[in-house]
């Protein structure tokens, strides 16, 4: 250590800094959540874990040489620029092949009405700043993103949960709860969904659903967030338009990214608002930062100039595919007949609920301790303490080998827990043999999620 | 000077926080003059201590490996002094059933408790014992995984048909579980260093939940009152019960005692930690530093008997 780190540092460290902090911290800070099981999650990251846990796109297909081949293109062509800032909104060439993007889903939108952002997950925050004072409402599937959860909490949203079945959001669950929240005299800011591939249900939400959705927004005047990261990532079934071209563009901010069609690692993503909402996320997004990576927007424009960026997708698509099928097949020949779980027609999530008796965060530390495997346990998805005996799987991130052999030792887990709870209550497990269900094409569509909460009881706040 | 190996991290549950510790102590280390040489601990522990040929090791670690004296057993072997108690003692101290025995063998009031492993549940029947079990006990009763360090899989079952629930639970981090009577009260935690009880320190969770592991190491989560607001009797009772606690587990430099007051003034004890945190919201920390200790001169304490050995 130099003397330079030494002074800095100050002479003595005393457990005063504590208190010293603690009555600095702003009082957001105390309803700001980590995720309740980071410090699990911690030993997630021993090489020897084999980790369903994260929300990762597999970078590894794609191809150094074109990388390296891109980035001299860039330096050739726009070095100055890629170094510089660029603007708050985002660089022109950028805007226009987001649009093309949409176009890809059907979805037709103006370059600019676009605001790139670093990441989807700015928009989330940038959508909090600009419209949730403490206390208001905003409404959000039950499971719902887990990663939205701190930007909510950090301003001090009240978070109502609607529940979700192989459709999607229920509507009629979300449309009695806003007549309840108005009764009481609160008005929700807007409705935070994934209505395709969910994070972390792996549902999609119906055309009907989607349609009345968007009218239920136009009736009450609501804003609707759609999060749209995995809509290119279908593996079966028609695509279905986006809630931004049902509405038209008057009460559905749409988000999009380019973590999941290129890179995470680019850290960039957009929103599609109505002008006014635009220019407020706009001047939001300055005092943020400025603007987003100016040279991770030139590699974008590059990319997509010099490649044909739908084949890469068409590419990743299949090899989902077929990680989603080997997930399938090895919760079918693992997870004990107790476990029901999703069957997602698209993107990374697989949602499968135990028993209630079964805590998975108490699955998880068993299973990382003796199996050296990893999940999120679904608590991390609610903000009222629900989801206590379900869990995410990602089928997006490993190898078909480490899915398979993932999936067969938390089924082993499971199955120990499962003869436990028999064992102390005398009552008998569903059945001893693997339950060797063979796809059957009637139900293959039929999803199974936990039932509604018994005592129709629904969240009100955080 | 001396060359100190701090060991952290490990594959324990509680590695987050035991890297947050070995951090602090690395720094207080190295202001104080030491070479630190920091160790994550793994599979090449024996090999890194033969290669960095330390004068002694600090152990910052937590729960399972470090802290049941395991990773103490592999630095007597290797021939490395090392900080705080030793191999038995914090066998005894990682094992709260075994704890509880040698309390209630010392005279040291502890909550009733019955304790059992998976196998007795299996292959004994043991599920028959249990509403004998929760009718001497009373609801709630809370379940607890044997040896885990943090508060992780500790539930409370407030009638009969929690209780497979939170055993199953308390299974998922030990082979070993007790059930224990719930003690009603405030919760304390008395620091011993080098044979002297430090101020006691009083948990008040902020809001009504559970003391859990979140917020056992999340700033501002968990109110600490340090020294605590008690009437000096109840603070000599408390630290005179955690200093037989101590010695009676035969621990070394350190050591923190946590106990319950239960309603009726009367502590109790719960257990002890060998190595407990020290991170900056950790407490004993807090309770050196209520003493006039300052966290620099706590780890020159700590690291003294070991660099005389």
């Amino acid at each position: 250590m130099t003397i330079d780190d030494r002074s800095r540092r100050g002479p003595r460290t005393s457990a005063h800094e504590l208190e010293r902090y603690a009555g600095l911290f702003a009082a957001r800070t105390r309803v700001m959540k980590s995720s309740a099981m980071r410090d699990l999650m911690a030993i997630t990251q021993r090489p020897e874990v084999i980790s369903l846990a994260g929300g990762n796109p597999d970078t590894t297909t794609f191809p150094p040489e074109s990388f390296a081949a891109l980035m001299s293109h860039m330096a050739a062509q726009g070095t100055a620029r890629a170094l510089q800032y660029s603007s708050t909104d985002g660089i022109a060439e950028v805007k226009e092949r987001i649009a093309e993007v949409m176009a890809a889903e059907g979805a037709v939108v103006d370059p600019q009405d676009v605001l790139v952002t670093t990441g989807g997950q700015q928009v989330i925050d940038l959508m909090c700043k600009t419209f949730i004072d403490p206390g208001d409402v905003i409404v959000a599937e039950a499971p719902t993103y887990p990663g939205a959860i701190p930007s909510f909490c950090a301003y001090q949203a009240d978070v109502v949960q609607i529940g979700i079945d192989a459709d999607g959001m229920l509507i009629d669950e979300l449309e009695e709860t806003l007549d309840r929240l108005e009764r009481e005299g609160r008005r929700p800011k807007f409705v935070y969904t994934v209505p395709t591939f969910q994070n972390p249900g792996g549902v999609t939400m119906s055309l009907p659903r989607r349609r009345r959705l968007v009218e239920v927004a136009h009736e009450r005047e609501l804003l609707v967030l759609e999060d749209n990261p995995y809509g290119l990532l279908r593996y079966e079934g028609e695509p279905l338009p986006t809630l931004l071209s049902l509405d038209g563009g008057e009460f559905v901010v749409y988000l999009g990214t380019f973590s999941k069609i290129l890179s995470a690692g680019v850290r960039l993503g957009w929103a599609v608002a109505p002008p006014p909402v635009l220019d407020k996320l706009n001047m939001a997004k300055q005092g943020v930062d400025l603007c987003s990576s100016s040279l991770a927007q030139m590699f974008v424009a590059t990319y997509f100039a010099e490649r044909r960026w739908q084949d890469y997708v068409t590419e990743l698509a299949g090899l989902y595919r077929r990680r989603r099928d080997a997930m399938l097949d090895a919760l079918a020949q693992s997870f004990p007949p107790e476990a029901t779980w999703t069957r997602p027609q698209g993107g990374m999530f697989v949602w499968a609920t135990l028993p209630d008796y079964i805590d998975t965060t108490d699955l998880l530390a068993r299973a990382l301790e003796e199996r050296d495997v990893a999940f999120v346990p679904g608590r991390a998805a609610y903000l009222d303490g629900r989801g206590g005996s379900s869990m995410r799987l990602n089928f997006s991130g490993s190898r078909e080998e480490d899915i398979r052999e993932g999936v067969r030792r938390i089924g082993e887990v499971i199955r120990e827990q499962v003869g436990l709870y028999g064992t102390l209550t005398g009552a008998r497990p569903a059945a001893d043999e693997p339950a060797r269900r063979a796809p059957d094409p009637d139900l293959a569509d039929v999803l199974e999620l936990p039932r509604r909460d018994r005592g129709g009881r629904r969240s009100d706040a955080g | 000077m001396s060359r100190v190996a701090v060991l952290k991290g490990g594959r324990s549950l509680e590695r987050n926080v035991s890297l947050r510790s070995g951090a602090r102590v690395e720094d207080a280390l190295e202001r104080l003059g030491h070479e630190v040489v920091g160790i994550d601990v793994g599979h090449d522990l024996v090999a890194r201590l033969r290669d960095e040929r330390p004068d002694v090791a600090f152990v910052a670690l937590h729960g399972r490996d470090g802290e049941d004296g395991t990773v103490q057993e592999l630095l007597e072997i290797v021939g490395v002094p090392y900080t705080g108690s030793g191999v038995s003692a914090c066998m005894r101290c990682m094992d709260k059933v075994v704890a509880k025995h040698a309390f209630r063998a010392a005279g040291i009031p502890t909550p009733d408790f019955h304790s059992f492993s998976e196998a007795a549940f299996k292959q004994l029947g043991a599920a028959e014992a249990l509403p004998a079990i929760e009718q001497r006990l009373g609801f709630p009763l809370v379940v607890k995984p044997a040896d885990q360090g943090s508060a992780l899989g500790i539930k409370f079952a407030r009638d009969a048909g929690e209780v497979p629930a939170a055993l199953v639970a308390a299974f998922s981090y030990s082979e070993r579980v007790l059930l224990e009577r719930h003690v009603d009260g405030r919760d304390l935690a008395v620091s011993i260093l080098d044979g002297r009880a430090l101020p006691v320190v009083e948990a008040v969770p902020r809001g009504d939940r559970f003391y859990d592991f979140e917020s056992r190491y999340e700033i501002g989560a968990t109110a600490f009152e340090c020294p605590a607001r008690l009437d000096d009797a109840t603070t000599a009772a408390a630290q005179d019960l955690a200093l037989r606690a101590h010695a009676a587990l035969g621990c070394g430099v350190f050591s923190r005692v946590d106990l319950m007051l239960g309603a009726d003034g009367e502590p109790s004890v719960l257990e002890i930690n060998a190595i407990p945190g020290l991170t900056e919201t950790s407490l004993l920390p807090q309770a050196a530093d209520a003493a006039g200790i300052g966290f620099d001169e706590l780890v020159a304490r700590i690291l003294a008997p070991a660099l005389s050995a």
